[in-house]
């Protein structure tokens, strides 16, 4: 691999495949290097049970629409695997798979970049890497006692993998509350420690709350419309799972299976784990917010003709919260064997030398288009809408990204020429 | 919301939100360093001396130095020229949690009209006074109750409350566990 392409874009998940797609219906040379294979995340680095927190319905990309059978299921990962890379023969995409990107750095009016398999000169860079690189492990994960077994969700794959005996799973999100609950139903004794977190019930008047939540338009809420911009792209997924029978998990279903609520771990000494008295207000919160939105959604029905609502409005039991939830507990007395971290990713721009970066390691952008000329990003919360980082979140952001892109191409090269 | 610009808390938020914006662009600058100096003044009681603090990348001064004395009450044998230490923490938390719920409502565009707050906390004193090593020195719980008037829906109102504690410096401070140095000095 070497010479000069005008576009690169580094990964071939769904975000990359849908700008190229975007790219190639406006004849614009590109190439897409991925360090594996198509789709590699969900190929890699998820865990078995896993399945989408979308419906099937509602996971199109440019120019893919769902035709299967099941629109009201939930994909599993081997689905979306088969999904992503029929998109990807499907589309022609010039993907060079096993083509690690090592280094990228400003060269010139463009970027030179480096990777295992050669190097490239481009005049436009899109980061379509994703969002979820690498596990993000709190510091007070170092002082937790050797004897312990410690595991991500980047590592996790199923519950029998774990030694028998008690389970602290950290972290409340998506992640947490699923591994949770396919851990307490192994018959393992799982504490969860509960931090700020997302409540929703699967299905609300009758639909998927993804439904309402599309239908009412607010997962289409652009980046420069919302209040709170740093606060909403770092919102916690919602405590969501995909099932056939469509139950919501949240803490009270866990306490139903006997998980043990704590609130978020914020300390280990001496053998101990210790949490924080924040659980009932943490919890307090995500119950407001779940009523909120289901006001809106009620208010949005209320006032929409083509609404149709298939059940009455209805409220949710306040989570219930332990008399007395621990303040600490023994980590070293036997009890527990494993801790499994379900606290986020991160991304990494190890290989990214550009000065785009922030103090905490993320890319600076508005709304996808980075502080560098004619660098991009996509795939990350709430780039430029609250749909961004699911997979239907593509579409839309590829297309406006895409111009962007394009009338960057076209006025630097009218540049150049008038040089000439 | 059209009634934002008419509620008026006190609160200047533009200032403090303006503060955000630069302090995320220069975090350096939202270091900051809390004080407070201390004399023992006889028996139980002591008094105690906030001043001077650090902030904004420089040393910071008070409108004024605010003395406050800490004591034990008679029925510890002491002259009670204060509140107790642990009654002065709850001081802390219903100033903060208070001013919290003021700066979010103005946010929120809510106009208060009162905010009551009691606190109370259970400490069992067998633990200070080395009775039953099992029992911890300091509070087993803490009890808030706010009594709120203001223009707003009983969960807007519990909202409020909410984030108020969600963003509380002493809310962290007495429900998560601090590191503490202590260095000492031999003088005289």
């Amino acid at each position: 691999m070497t010479g000069s392409v005008d576009v690169v874009v580094v990964g071939a998940g769904h975000s990359g495949l849908a700008m190229s797609r975007y790219l190639a219906a406006q004849s614009i040379e590109h190439v897409i290097l991925e360090r594996g294979e198509v789709a590699n995340s969900w190929v890699c680095e998820r865990w078995d049970s896993l399945k989408l927190l979308t419906p099937n319905w509602q996971n199109g990309l440019p120019g893919q629409s769902y035709s299967g059978r099941d629109p009201d299921g939930y994909m599993s990962m081997p689905e979306v695997i088969g999904f992503i890379k029929g998109y990807a023969a499907d589309s022609g995409a010039p993907v060079l798979t096993e083509t690690e990107v090592t280094s990228v750095r400003r060269r010139g009016r463009g970027y030179h970049v480096v990777s295992n398999r050669g190097e490239l000169r481009t005049r436009a860079l899109v980061v379509a890497s994703g969002a979820f690189n690498v596990p993000a492990i709190p510091r007070v994960g170092r002082n937790l006692p050797r004897s312990l077994a410690q595991l991500s969700t980047h590592d996790y794959r199923c519950p029998e993998d774990l030694e028998s005996g008690g389970v602290l799973v950290v972290g409340a999100s998506a992640s947490g509350v699923q591994l949770a609950a396919e851990i307490a139903r192994s018959g393992r004794p799982v504490t969860l420690a509960v931090g700020e977190h997302v409540r929703m019930p699967r299905v609300y008047r009758g639909r998927d709350i993804q439904y309402w939540m599309h239908a009412s338009g607010l997962l289409d809420e652009r980046y420069d419309e919302v209040d709170d911009l740093r606060r909403v792209r770092r919102l916690p997924s919602p405590q969501l799972v995909g099932t056939t029978d469509r139950s919501t998990l949240d803490l009270n279903a866990l306490s139903a299976l006997g998980v043990r609520l704590t609130g978020s771990l914020a300390a280990v000494r001496g053998g101990k784990a210790q949490f924080s008295g924040s659980l009932r207000n943490v919890c307090k919160l995500a119950d407001l917010k779940m009523h909120r939105l289901l006001d809106t959604i009620d208010a949005w029905i209320a006032s929409s003709d083509t609404a149709e609502a298939l059940g009455p409005s209805e409220r949710f039991e306040p989570t219930a919260i332990p008399a007395s939830p621990h303040l600490d507990l023994d980590l070293e007395r036997g009890e527990f064997r494993t801790v499994l971290w379900a606290t986020g990713y991160r991304p990494d721009y190890a290989w990214l030398h550009l000065p785009v970066l922030d103090h905490k390691g993320y890319i600076r952008h508005t709304g996808g288009v980075a502080a560098s000329p004619g660098l991009y990003v996509m795939g990350l919360p709430f780039l430029r809408r609250r749909k961004s980082s699911f997979i239907h979140g593509a579409e839309d952001d590829a297309a406006e990204l895409s111009e962007h892109l394009a009338n960057y191409l076209h006025e630097t090269s009218g540049r150049i020429k008038r040089a000439v | 919301m059209s009634t934002q610009e008419t509620i008026d808390n006190g609160v200047n938020i533009d200032a403090l939100l303006g503060a955000r914006e630069a302090l995320s662009e220069t975090p350096e600058g939202a270091r900051f360093k809390w004080r407070a100096t201390s004399e023992w003044a006889g028996g139980t009681h002591t008094k105690s001396t906030v001043e001077d603090y650090f902030g904004l990348g420089e040393e910071q001064k008070h409108r004024k130095a605010f003395r406050h004395d800490t004591d034990h009450p008679e029925i510890f044998a002491s002259e009670d020229h204060g509140s107790t230490p642990v009654e002065f923490l709850l001081v802390g938390l219903s100033g903060c949690l208070t001013a919290g719920i003021a700066t979010v409502a103005q946010n929120r565009g809510i106009q208060l009209r009162s905010v009551k707050v009691s606190l109370e906390a259970g400490m069992d004193i067998q633990g200070i006074l080395g009775i039953d090593s099992d029992v911890r020195n300091g509070f087993d719980s803490i009890r808030i109750s706010f009594d709120i008037d203001a223009d707003a829906s009983k969960e807007d109102i519990e909202a409020l409350v909410a984030q108020s504690q969600k963003r509380s410096a002493v809310f962290d401070i007495v429900s998560n566990p601090t590191d503490v140095h202590v260095a000492v000095h031999k003088s005289g």
